[in-house]
């Protein structure tokens, strides 16, 4: 490997590489036709197509929602989904996306609920109308079992509900797919935060740390580290104490700072 | 599309020197941090920074002649046009009437708001995306504060500190190491989902250059936990809260006594541009990795393109450390698909070591990112024992099956549950074999001058979050950021609230700084076409641009 290929392969930014040779596919945006590089996702098929996007693009990672989309492959009945920013094009497919979905959010105090289910009851009553038909599930692009978080929070198992939804990028495809009419992912939000506020127990040692800079513990620590020459600095920087990956029972020597 | 055969071949090599790196990592031997003064030298010679070539010095506004050299996609920016002509607009009769505006819907605005609203104010928040499309919802790993009875707000000030070189503002590393935890017990009472042990003490991490392990997370969403939070909060707030989405701003609005006083937002949709009169503004628009300094991919959401910090710098505000810019030392290189996607610095806090093409060890795992990069392109370019790609991207293997080998069976996919299913859609199933990774453009460092407060040095005009510029220095640690949105979110909030509630009387609105930008720039002879700010990049395909031949974008069809 020679330097020079390095340095080229450092310059090509958001592009996709499409080496010489590469296939071409047709897939229909829209219902209308183009012909695409068969290595590229969704998102990069529609751009090279010409578009340029608004909606239905975000952070580009796979992690935002913003660019669910619906497609079918000729032939098949069956309609599948995805994000266009992880899904690589197939050739025949007949896409859509869905850049907004017109959800339930209701507007709750937090403070107000009970930590069971009845705060689901009163926020997101809708949630009883579930059929289990686990539609949501299949369409999930974060392979999230949604329909058991569904029935978790009709049991009121809030804690279930919050763990099994911890990775939900709230692209509402669910909701989109769902017969009962439910809003899967704003009563997962729900209960995620009613999960951190009451069922989680709170960190002493967090409480016991604020209350200690409130009473000015450490002003004195940071006006000493302000007061010190350039190279005294680094000095302290230097021989800071190094916390092992596994730490077990680790004590720095140094404890007049802590 | 998996590893090729010659990829599979090569991770044998990974693999043959892995369980020897396994154990050593157990009985604490890493490859050894380099001292201040080596690191140094591995930033001169191999840190995109340091590179002259591709940079120039400001030649107008605030930073003129301020000695430092910036990339040309930045300075480009600066050199150029409104995209309004002031004499077309009239501001006599604004749109929107609120007593703040926040320009900038992620973590810091939204944080923002909740605290101005607490002082009974009504707040509208502008965003050129949906509410929470950010950085802040692809920051993965943590978010930083010294609570940790083996730690204190003392270590973190020092780890901050060197990791921006000792440049950092310490008036504002002071307000973000001390507020740290106080911000994390207010994440907690919002209901945000920390990692935490049963008897709820958090289960802390490292992360690169920081000497405790002081990084709190929610698995590898963190951000997107926090912003999911405190957006539902200020969605629980609508009376008071309004959002406007996909209509950012263009150009702050002072009054003729030269405090702020709103801004003109354009509607993306409609093409049609409105006025905003605020008795106060909240720049939180964050960062410019879609600017794609030296041609490098980025970890950056689709709307990171600096277009706060152009709209202050119009309105007379001075920026720092835009000259340093952060690149994250693994971002992937593989698959295609993947390109530029963060992988977060948690794989290697949870025990994955960089390595060569011949599964060696060639860095200490945890060196502040700049440094850290540094050696990953020292590896490929200088040492030869980079990995190639079938495209040609080169990249050097991040080790992720020690993960499970250090913290057992089941860790990763726990603990990385998002990362671990974007690479096996296509494959790789990274509790098994390693990624391959390469720096890519990660954070802006730098951002707008302003104090501890946010405050600016336009009366009434604010900023937090990524736009402000000092409180990392030429260098951000893991962490910081997620701390740094919502610390300074939470006093820009606060102090904007206090001006407005103390009585603020607005004078005729005007867009006079624009005119006269306008001016700076004929008179420095810089003739330019640009327009800015650039508020999305533009991905589309350059042969059928080619060919959009409409002659005029006149009559009934745009």
């Amino acid at each position: 490997m020679t330097t020079t290929v390095a340095k080229n392969a450092m310059r090509k930014g958001d592009k996709t590489v499409i080496v010489e040779g590469t296939k071409m596919v047709p897939i229909f945006i829209m219902g209308k036709r183009y012909f695409v590089p068969e290595t590229l996702t969704i998102q990069k098929a529609m751009e090279y197509a010409g578009y340029q996007f608004v909606r239905s693009c975000g952070c580009r990672g796979g992690i935002c929602g913003a660019c669910a989309t619906v497609y079918r492959l000729e032939g098949d009945y069956k309609l599948y989904s995805g994000l266009a920013c992880q899904t690589v094009v197939q050739p025949n497919m007949y896409l859509a996306q869905i850049p907004f979905y017109p959800a339930n959010k209701v507007a709750y105090n937090i403070e107000d609920l009970p930590y069971d289910v009845t705060a689901i009851q009163t926020v997101y009553p809708e949630t009883f109308r579930c059929v289990q038909c686990n539609t949501c599930t299949k369409v999930c692009p974060m392979d999230l079992e949604v329909m058991d978080y569904m029935a978790a929070a009709i049991r009121g198992d809030i804690q279930a509900v919050a763990e099994m939804s911890q990775s939900c990028i709230m692209c509402g495809l669910c909701a989109s797919r769902c017969p009962a009419e439910t809003n899967q992912y704003n009563l997962a939000e729900l209960c995620r935060r009613l999960y951190g506020r009451y069922g989680q127990k709170k960190s002493e040692q967090v409480a016991r740390r604020v209350e200690e800079i409130k009473s000015g513990k450490y002003d004195a620590m940071i006006a000493e580290l302000n007061a010190l020459s350039i190279d005294e600095f680094k000095n302290r920087y230097e021989e800071r104490e190094w916390e092992p990956v596994i730490s077990e029972g680790w004590q720095p020597k140094e404890t007049k700072y802590l | 599309m998996s590893y090729t055969p010659e990829m599979k071949e090569l991770i044998k090599k990974v693999e043959a020197t892995r369980p020897a790196r396994v154990e050593r990592v157990k009985q604490g031997k890493q490859f050894p941090k380099l001292s201040l003064a080596e690191a140094h030298e591995r930033l001169e010679t191999y840190h995109p920074d340091y590179k002259e070539v591709g940079r120039r010095t400001f030649g107008i506004g605030p930073n003129k002649g301020d000695n430092h050299t910036y990339p040309d996609e930045v300075v480009d920016l600066f050199e150029a046009r409104s995209r309004i002509d002031p004499d077309r607009v009239d501001l006599s009769s604004p749109d929107y009437e609120t007593d703040i505006l926040i320009i900038g819907g992620g973590g810091a605005g939204t944080t923002a708001s909740l605290f101005a609203q607490e002082n009974g104010l009504k707040i509208m928040i502008a965003t050129k995306l949906r509410h929470g499309d950010a950085n802040t919802i692809m920051a993965e790993g943590g978010i930083q504060s010294a609570d940790s009875r083996i730690d204190s707000p003392y270590y973190h000030y020092l780890d901050v500190m060197g990791g921006g070189h000792f440049t950092n503002k310490p008036e504002l590393v002071k307000a973000m190491t001390m507020d740290a935890p106080l911000i994390i017990q207010w994440l907690e009472s919002l209901g945000m989902n920390f990692d935490k042990t049963p008897d709820g003490e958090m289960r802390l991490l490292g992360g690169g250059g920081t000497c405790r392990k002081r990084m709190h997370s929610a698995g590898d969403v963190t951000g997107a936990e926090i912003m999911r939070t405190i957006r539902d909060e200020a969605r629980n707030r609508k009376d008071d809260i309004t959002v406007l989405e996909y209509q950012p701003a263009v150009e702050i609005i002072l009054d003729e006594d030269g405090k702020a006083a709103g801004a003109v937002l354009y509607n993306m949709e409609t093409e049609e541009y409105a006025i905003v009169k605020a008795k106060a503004v909240i720049i939180t628009t964050g960062g410019c990795g879609r600017l794609h300094i030296q041609g490098f991919a980025t970890t950056n959401h689709y709307g990171a393109t600096m277009d706060g910090i152009v709209m202050a710098y119009r309105a007379g505000v001075s920026h720092c450390f835009l000259y340093a810019t952060q690149y994250h030392p693994t971002g992937a290189a593989f698959p295609e698909q993947n390109v530029g996607l963060l992988i977060t610095e948690k794989m290697r806090t949870a025990g994955a070591q960089p390595v060569n093409i011949d599964g060696e060890e060639f860095t200490f795992p945890l060196e502040p990112r700049d440094v850290e990069s540094s050696n990953i392109i020292r590896e490929c370019m200088d040492v030869g024992k980079g990995v190639l790609t079938p495209v040609g991207r080169i990249g050097v293997w991040l080790d992720t099956p020690m993960i499970d080998m250090l913290r057992g069976e089941g860790t990763a996919e726990r603990d990385f549950p998002a990362k671990f299913i974007q690479f096996k859609r296509y494959g790789i199933d990274l509790s098994k074999e390693p990624l391959l990774i390469y720096p890519t453009l990660h954070y802006q460092n730098g951002g707008v001058t302003a104090s501890d407060w946010g405050e600016t040095s336009v009366p009434g005009l604010f900023v937090a979050g990524e736009v402000l510029g000092g409180s990392h220095g030429e260098n951000r640690l893991m962490g910081n950021s997620l701390l740094d949105i919502n610390v300074f979110g939470r006093r820009a909030g606060i102090r904007a609230a206090e001006y407005v509630n103390q009585g603020v009387t607005l004078k005729k609105l005007t867009l006079d700084h624009v005119r006269a930008f306008h001016k700076e720039l004929e008179a420095a002879g810089i003739e330019t076409d640009r327009i800015s700010p650039m508020l999305l990049p533009d991905y589309s395909n350059p042969e059928v641009r080619a060919k959009q031949l409409s002659a005029r974008y006149f009559g009934t069809l745009r």
